[in-house]
């Protein structure tokens, strides 16, 4: 039989909630697993894992499952779970930080959602703005897609929805300056 | 009565006439709308899966700049609103957050400045009496369910409208006088960017929302968010052809109804930019109210 070094898992597992619960200040001990958060979740359908399941996962611990998990990536941050919990717990807020970290480590189960949101913060750093155009140009060249959706470009161009330039704002400096600066205090971005 | 205006990135492009009918609207309204000179992206919704600071810092540079003008900011699009209102509630919450903010926009933000919901705007501060005396073409027999999206009224401790069933858009619709429909589905998520990004988990998204409208028997939809709009009315035709449905269900941005209620020109509301025609419901409500007069 394999052998199981079960305190060093744990050890690791225990850092990583400690990280996850210091960033997110969701307290997931709070949870009492009713399943709430599940019942009323629009993505729940779609995910590999249920929100339920994550706080469980993280309430033991299981850090790493949590973070290879699909589910956080699907998740939509739309509050139904935090808003019906009935322990308050902020189960978004956690989504949301345990993607952040999962990022932080490498894991990411969702590899176009990602691409997505990165070239979304890239036009906002270059511009100040989102250029909607170049987003999407752009996400399905890199995401290898280059013809999808493409059928509502010409009518998009012709009913004004779609500038062909992008609109950059005259303090793009103070922008660019914002990411520096959370660079500097540690930001991964 | 006079806001700062934070259109938002959608509001220039896919989004273009909520901006035209919010300005057009306001100004009917006597509201007196100051665009933010300058503004920048507010991160949504990118920034807030990227990084935690980030997402409180691009906003706060918008809301600063307000506060400087000693202005609320009236903000149209339900996402950026969501943004901007966790901004000022973080602030407000934390004088540690608030030094960091600063910090990072090199701008003082103190929490005075806040982030308001259009739609809060016109419901709480003009007040739906006041709107009601301006209507001159009703919206008579129109049957409307509201669709308030995920993020307008959650969390419930940032909201001023409840977060399970709220009401102040039915109430608006009714004050216009059209018919406000109950449905389930007013705070159901559309899914946001999936349909771009995972059509596979957003077109059913999509599909729920457009069917339960269908079968509460409504003649369109009426909305406060540019992602919804684009997720409902260009999709549309697209998430039909998916499951063999036609909704043929114009979608309607809830400051467009207000024009039209207001006697504007729905042309130049930009009421033919949607890809669901929309004009058509307009003029069969015009000619029943021609009817109407000269009966
Ligand atoms: S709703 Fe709250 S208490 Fe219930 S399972 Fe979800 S997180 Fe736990
Ligand atoms: S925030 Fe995420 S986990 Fe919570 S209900 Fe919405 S999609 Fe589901």
């Amino acid at each position: 039989m394999e052998r199981i070094e079960l305190t060093a898992a744990w050890a690791e597992g225990q850092e990583v909630l400690a990280e996850v619960t210091k960033e997110s200040g969701v307290r997931a001990s709070k949870c009492y697993q009713c399943g709430k958060c599940t019942a009323g979740c629009p993505v729940a359908f779609a995910m590999d894992k249920t929100p339920r399941e994550i706080m469980r996962l993280v309430q033991l611990g299981l850090m790493d499952e949590a973070l290879q998990s699909q589910t956080i990536w699907l998740c939509a941050s739309c509050d139904t779970c935090s808003t019906r919990c009935p322990r308050e717990v902020d189960i978004a807020r956690m989504m949301e930080t345990l993607r952040i970290i999962a990022k932080r480590k490498g894991f990411v189960a969702e590899k176009k959602m990602d691409l997505f949101h990165d070239l979304f913060l890239k036009s906002v750093e270059k511009n100040g703005r989102v250029h909607e155009l170049g987003l999407i140009l752009g996400f399905n060249i890199y995401g290898m897609q280059p013809l999808k959706d493409a059928h509502f470009g010409p009518s998009m161009l012709l009913k004004g929805k779609l500038s062909p330039l992008p609109h950059t704002i005259k303090d793009n400096g103070e922008v660019k300056k914002i990411f520096a600066n959370v660079r500097k205090r540690g930001g991964k971005l | 009565m006079k806001y700062a205006y934070y259109p938002g990135c959608s509001l220039s492009s896919t989004g273009v006439e909520y901006d035209i009918s919010t300005k057009k609207v306001a100004e009917s309204l006597g509201i007196e709308l100051w665009e933010i000179p300058e503004w920048n992206c507010c991160g949504a919704s990118s920034a807030h899966l990227t990084d935690h600071l980030l997402a409180l810092a691009l906003p706060a540079r918008n809301l600063a700049i307000a506060e400087e003008k000693g202005l609320d900011v009236a903000i149209p699009c339900a996402a950026c609103y969501a943004r901007c209102k966790a901004t000022e509630v973080e602030v407000k919450d934390s004088k540690e957050m608030q030094k960091t903010i600063s910090e990072v926009i090199e701008r003082q933000y103190t929490g005075k400045a806040q982030a308001r919901a259009l739609l809060d705007v016109f419901v709480n501060d003009l007040g739906l009496q006041s709107i009601s005396t301006l209507v001159n073409k009703p919206l008579k027999d129109l049957k409307v369910v509201s669709y308030y999206g995920c993020l307008l009224v959650r969390p419930p401790r940032l909201g001023f409208d409840d977060a399970e069933d709220p009401q102040s858009m039915d109430k608006l619709i009714e004050a216009l006088g059209g018919t406000p429909v109950d449905w389930a589905f007013k705070t159901e998520c559309c899914g946001a960017a999936h349909a771009t990004t995972k059509s596979e988990v957003g077109f059913p998204m999509i599909e729920k929302i457009l069917t339960a409208a269908k079968e509460a028997g409504a003649d369109c939809i009426a909305t406060a968010c540019p992602l919804c709009m684009s997720n409902l009315d260009m999709r549309q035709t697209q998430v039909g052809a998916k499951y063999g449905k036609n909704y043929s269900l114009p979608v309607f941005y809830f400051t467009e109804l207000m024009g039209i209620a207001l006697g504007l020109n729905p042309e130049e509301l930009g009421i033919s930019k949607h890809f669901v025609d929309a004009l058509g419901i307009v003029k069969k409500l015009n000619e029943a109210a021609g009817r109407r007069d000269t009966a």
